[in-house]
């Protein structure tokens, strides 16, 4: 009993240590983002900040870069991306599922090989073709790659595929339309699929940095980690309390959403797993 | 109902395939004349240049470290987590945070955080007697710092594959083998708990392999490929290629072989998934 109590203990003594490792970048990131200017250089180590400033820094890099702007910008597209993805994958991933119709296998393989190609590969061929569109520094050149989504299609497929056809026939029989049998019955019944696709998608995009250094060119439409890239050659770049503030403020969103819903979250992620 | 998901996956997946493919046989770069078709010279040129050999080698050198150690953490922190009893949830969430934290942004925080002048860890140092360098200038230490906040950021998914894993491990063998006498934790684990992860550790590490080929937020904010090119990895490189030095071409040739690696990763996988499901 001792000894099981012993390794029990241990077990918590490691896991804390891990925990409090894996959150040091951020709780030092907290630290410095609080901290008066003149504490930041100070020879003589402060742990807490000499003087109270609340939250000036935060005040700051909101009012030193356009950083509200940026967050709106990420909001929006990640909104718009995720929107089209659901309108686009869900009749796609039913029809592929449900239907049969000669040719499906060859969209099937379509499907798979895009699934295969890392998003990042495209990103030379992808701003050629928003250069010759002219859609560069533009919402739609942020957006419109993005609003297939091959692993959408394949999760919703998925679970389309553990749906039984009888179901479906009996709601034919019903005189239910396809439409309706979709949207009143199936996308219901497919919810836990179609949350993780949100979240996959989410993540993702909010966090993602190449395609927007590829394809913005101003601030007027930088997401955040573009912004975070603006940054360093802003004023804000040298003055590391609203630095660091305004990188918190940029990862924050999505920390405050995982924080509140990581059921969900951790349960979509590993939907990436079923690959 | 089709008809969006194919037009979109025709415009945005496939025509861009066809196009960097074309575009690495021929001369072509942004802004200049009309293409002409140039057979595999582009892609001898690309092997001969310098900067791409860097790369490989970098990215090579990156993912070699950072594979093993975020499966071997990812797997360790799973099975300290699974049987903890209380603060499960905690712990899974506090150790899946850097992965959902927008990597760009905790750069930033990574590098204040090894600052030679207001960092922790080099304060820390110093106090315990040390003289810690400037890691991230330093042409040695560089990638392998990179490497250690890619383990950060990737082993949260591969702590996550394994709890998943976890959970199908079958009771009855587990209480079969502490009947049997082999009661030791770690005979448990080394006769139950990872033969039954095998098929699991596989898909870690090509999902984390694919992952670390990919590596571009950390260069792109901390270093830009620097010092020396010490940090210059197959993604940095074919945007230099693309975006600042405008070889068009190149970056499409490397392109290419980039998609190569990722596809042979993919289907060694799925060989692998294959194999074991037959067993």
């Amino acid at each position: 009993m001792t000894r099981s109590r012993f390794t029990g203990l241990a077990r918590h003594v490691v896991l804390i240590s891990g925990a409090v490792l894996v959150l040091l970048p951020l709780l030092w990131a907290i630290r410095i983002s609080l901290l008066p200017a003149e504490d930041v250089f100070s020879p003589k180590f402060h742990l807490l900040p000499s003087r109270w400033i609340g939250f000036e820094n935060y005040a700051r890099a909101l009012t030193a870069s356009p950083l509200l702007h940026f967050l709106a910008n990420g909001v929006f597209v990640c909104v718009a991306i995720i929107v089209c993805q659901l309108l686009v994958a869900i009749p796609a991933a039913y029809v592929l599922a449900k239907a049969r119709v000669p040719g499906l296998r060859l969209i099937w393989l379509a499907v798979l090989v895009a699934l295969v190609v890392p998003p990042a590969a495209l990103a030379l061929p992808l701003f050629i073709m928003a250069a010759g569109a002219g859609l560069i520094d533009t919402y739609a050149g942020l957006i419109l790659p993005w609003t297939i989504s091959p692993l959408g299609i394949f999760l919703l497929r998925q679970a389309f595929l553990r749906i039984p056809d009888e179901m479906i026939e009996a709601a034919r029989l019903d005189g239910l339309g396809e439409g309706e049998i979709l949207v009143r019955l199936l996308v219901p019944m497919i919810s836990p699929a179609i949350g993780a696709l949100v979240i996959i998608s989410l993540v993702a995009h909010w966090n993602d940095l190449l395609w927007p250094s590829v394809v913005v060119t101003s601030g007027a439409k930088a997401t955040p980690p573009f912004g975070v890239m603006l940054f360093q050659v802003q004023e804000i770049g040298s003055d590391y309390g609203p630095l660091l503030a305004g990188a918190l403020m940029i990862a924050a969103p999505l920390l405050v959403l995982f924080a509140l819903a990581q059921r969900r979250f951790l349960d979509g992620m590993t939907w990436l797993g079923s690959k | 109902m089709l008809a969006p998901a194919v037009l979109l996956l025709v415009v945005m997946i496939l025509m861009p395939l066809v196009l960097v493919a074309a575009t690495a046989f021929t001369d072509w770069h942004l802004g200049g004349g009309p293409p002409r078709f140039v057979g595999l010279e582009t892609f001898r040129a690309l092997l001969e240049d310098h900067d791409f050999q860097v790369a490989v080698w970098n990215t090579a050198r990156y993912v070699g470290a950072v594979v093993p150690v975020t499966t071997l953490a990812g797997l360790a922190v799973a099975l300290l987590i699974a049987e903890c009893g209380r603060g499960q949830a905690l712990y899974r969430m506090i150790f899946f945070l850097p992965s959902v934290a927008t990597l760009a942004a905790m750069s930033v925080a990574w590098q204040m955080l090894l600052s030679p002048s207001v960092g922790a860890v080099p304060q820390v140092l110093r106090l315990l007697g040390f003289a810690p360098g400037n890691w991230l200038q330093d042409p040695q230490a560089a990638l392998p710092t990179l490497a250690m906040i890619g383990i950060w950021s990737e082993a949260g998914f591969a702590m996550l594959f394994f709890l998943a894993g976890l959970k199908t491990v079958p009771h009855e063998l587990v209480e079969a083998v502490a009947l049997d006498g082999r009661g030791s934790v770690v005979d448990r684990l080394w006769h139950v708990t990872l033969p039954h992860l095998a098929p699991i550790t596989v898909f870690v590490l090509v999902f984390s392999s694919i992952h670390a080929l990919r590596v571009f937020d950390t260069v792109a904010i901390i270093t830009r490929g620097g010092p020396e090119k010490a940090t210059l990895v197959a993604l940095y490189f074919i945007y230099q290629e693309a975006f600042s030095l405008f070889r068009t071409n190149l970056a499409a040739a490397a392109t290419i072989l980039f998609i190569a690696v990722v596809l042979a990763l993919s289907l060694a996988q799925l060989y692998a998934t294959r194999a074991g499901r037959s067993r």
